[in-house]
């Protein structure tokens, strides 16, 4: 079997487990749309609201994400899967850009709620027709970095005890660029914070060199990651 | 190793002649430092007695960045097949660990002498920014070395982890600069510093190399003992109680 048929099977695999157990719709939404809404308690005025919200948007995706990932790999660690698909020869690479485009995914379904909330709650208006395309491609570009960078460092917290507590501390710092480039791209597209339709672009390029950078870094060093044996 | 050798590992001290030499250059070193830095050196035009900050803000960021450059370097080395030793792993964790330290020390002195001559502790300078990337990154690599396992597998983990922020690092750089564009000048290279503050700073700089490489060559052997603690520490303390026994 080779690694692209093994992604393929990973990917639904991880997408199938979701759709039994709905861990995505049932907590993870509702917790990203609580978060919107505390936003809103805490910045307690409708033109800040307006002029902030990409910026809600990418930061109440990083921290849901947080919660996807740790979802993802549990389900790995559990019952030592993610050890026999080792242990049986599944190419590493495989598994990790299968339960990457999984993440990839599930952040995507977290970005339109996410971005349905901002258009409701905070009355963000896209501000032109090109916004779309702009506001569509950022979001794509951003979702595969994340899920490239989420799974590499999921795996990397998996398994023993107390090791989920680490994967803020790791990821976050790492997903820094992602939120920056995002944003930015974001309000180009919402017409806030002045930035041109241009920059926007320009963003996405950011956001699609860092998608892969952290692509070829991370299928070198998922294997070698998520393999305990000495 | 039998359990006399073990004993007599964990008992050696981590001095050896030529760390001994080390230290008291680098002790000698530092008091010379401070009488500059302190004393010797007029004050700053503009700055008055806050330029005395840099002599030890600056010597420290390079401390920490030539402590991060050589845990990349070292982590590339265990990973690389024909260099493969937990030497370089524990020179890598030794360096990492120096380098959190001085660089929290880089900060501190920062943004003090940020409050001095721009009037905030902080600014968002992309400088400054990936400064403090690089202390909440390197602070996770100590957590991921902490993980637990074998030595080897504490060791690839956290090589990975050490080359991964090699390719994080220019990125969060790049983003915030791209970000905020306007800079901060160079508090060195707009030569506002007198021939005596500049030796004043270069004395630092090498008096700093001599002492991280004395941190790192006794926390190094340190490493190595904790090491060898964990891999006979229980053959060890058998013998131990073997010995006490009266037949």
């Amino acid at each position: 079997m080779n690694s692209l048929e093994v992604t393929r099977l990973v990917a639904v695999k991880d997408l199938r487990i979701e759709l039994r157990s709905r861990v995505l719709i049932n907590q993870v939404l509702p917790f990203a749309a609580i978060v919107m809404v505390l936003f809103a308690f805490a910045l307690d005025n409708d033109g800040i609201l307006d002029r902030v919200a990409p910026g809600l948007i990418w930061l109440a995706t990083l921290f849901s994400m947080l919660v996807v990932v740790q979802r993802s790999f549990a389900v790995e660690a559990g019952d030592g899967a993610l050890d026999a698909l080792r242990t049986a020869g599944v190419p590493a690479q495989g598994i990790y850009f299968g339960k990457a485009i999984a993440l990839g995914l599930q952040l995507m379904v977290l970005e339109i709620l996410l971005f349905g909330a901002a258009f409701v709650l905070y009355n963000s208006r896209i501000a032109a027709a090109a916004g779309i395309g702009l506001l569509i491609t950022s979001a794509l570009a951003a979702s595969c970095g994340l899920g490239l960078v989420g799974t590499l460092y999921g795996g990397l917290t998996t398994g023993t005890k107390g090791r989920e507590s680490l994967l803020p501390l790791l990821l976050l710092p790492v997903v820094a660029p992602v939120l920056i480039g995002a944003t930015r791209a974001t309000e180009a597209a919402l017409g806030v914070g002045g930035i041109s339709m241009r920059e926007g672009w320009a963003w996405v390029a950011l956001l699609v060199t860092y998608a892969l950078l952290f692509g070829i870094g991370g299928s070198v060093a998922f294997g070698p990651l998520v393999d305990d044996g000495a | 190793m039998t359990a006399s050798t073990t004993q007599e590992t964990v008992r050696r001290p981590t001095g050896t002649p030529l760390t001994r030499a080390l230290g008291i250059a680098t002790l000698i070193g530092l008091a010379w430092f401070v009488a500059f830095g302190l004393f010797l050196s007029p004050d700053d035009v503009v700055q008055k007695k806050g330029v005395r900050i840099l002599y030890l803000h600056v010597p420290s960021a390079w401390l920490a960045y030539l402590a991060f450059i050589v845990t990349a370097i070292s982590s590339a080395a265990y990973l690389s097949k024909r260099t493969r030793s937990l030497t370089w792993d524990r020179l890598a964790g030794a360096s990492a660990e120096v380098g959190v330290l001085f660089m929290g020390i880089t900060l501190l002195t920062g943004s003090l002498w940020g409050r001095i001559s721009w009037g905030v502790y902080w600014v968002w300078d992309s400088r400054v920014t990936t400064t403090a990337f690089l202390f909440v990154t390197y602070l996770g690599y100590l957590a991921v070395r902490g993980l637990g396992g074998t030595h080897h597998q504490r060791a690839r983990r956290s090589a990975v982890v050490a080359l991964l922020s090699v390719l994080e690092i220019p990125l969060v750089h790049f983003s915030v600069e791209w970000w905020r564009p306007l800079h901060q000048q160079e508090s060195i290279a707009n030569g506002k510093l007198s021939g005596l503050m500049l030796f004043s700073l270069f004395v630092g700089v090498i008096v700093f190399t001599l002492m991280y490489v004395w941190l790192v060559l006794h926390r190094q052997r340190l490493l190595a003992m904790q090491d060898a603690l964990d891999d006979h520490g229980l053959e060890f303390a058998i013998a131990e109680r073997r010995e006490e026994a009266v037949f």
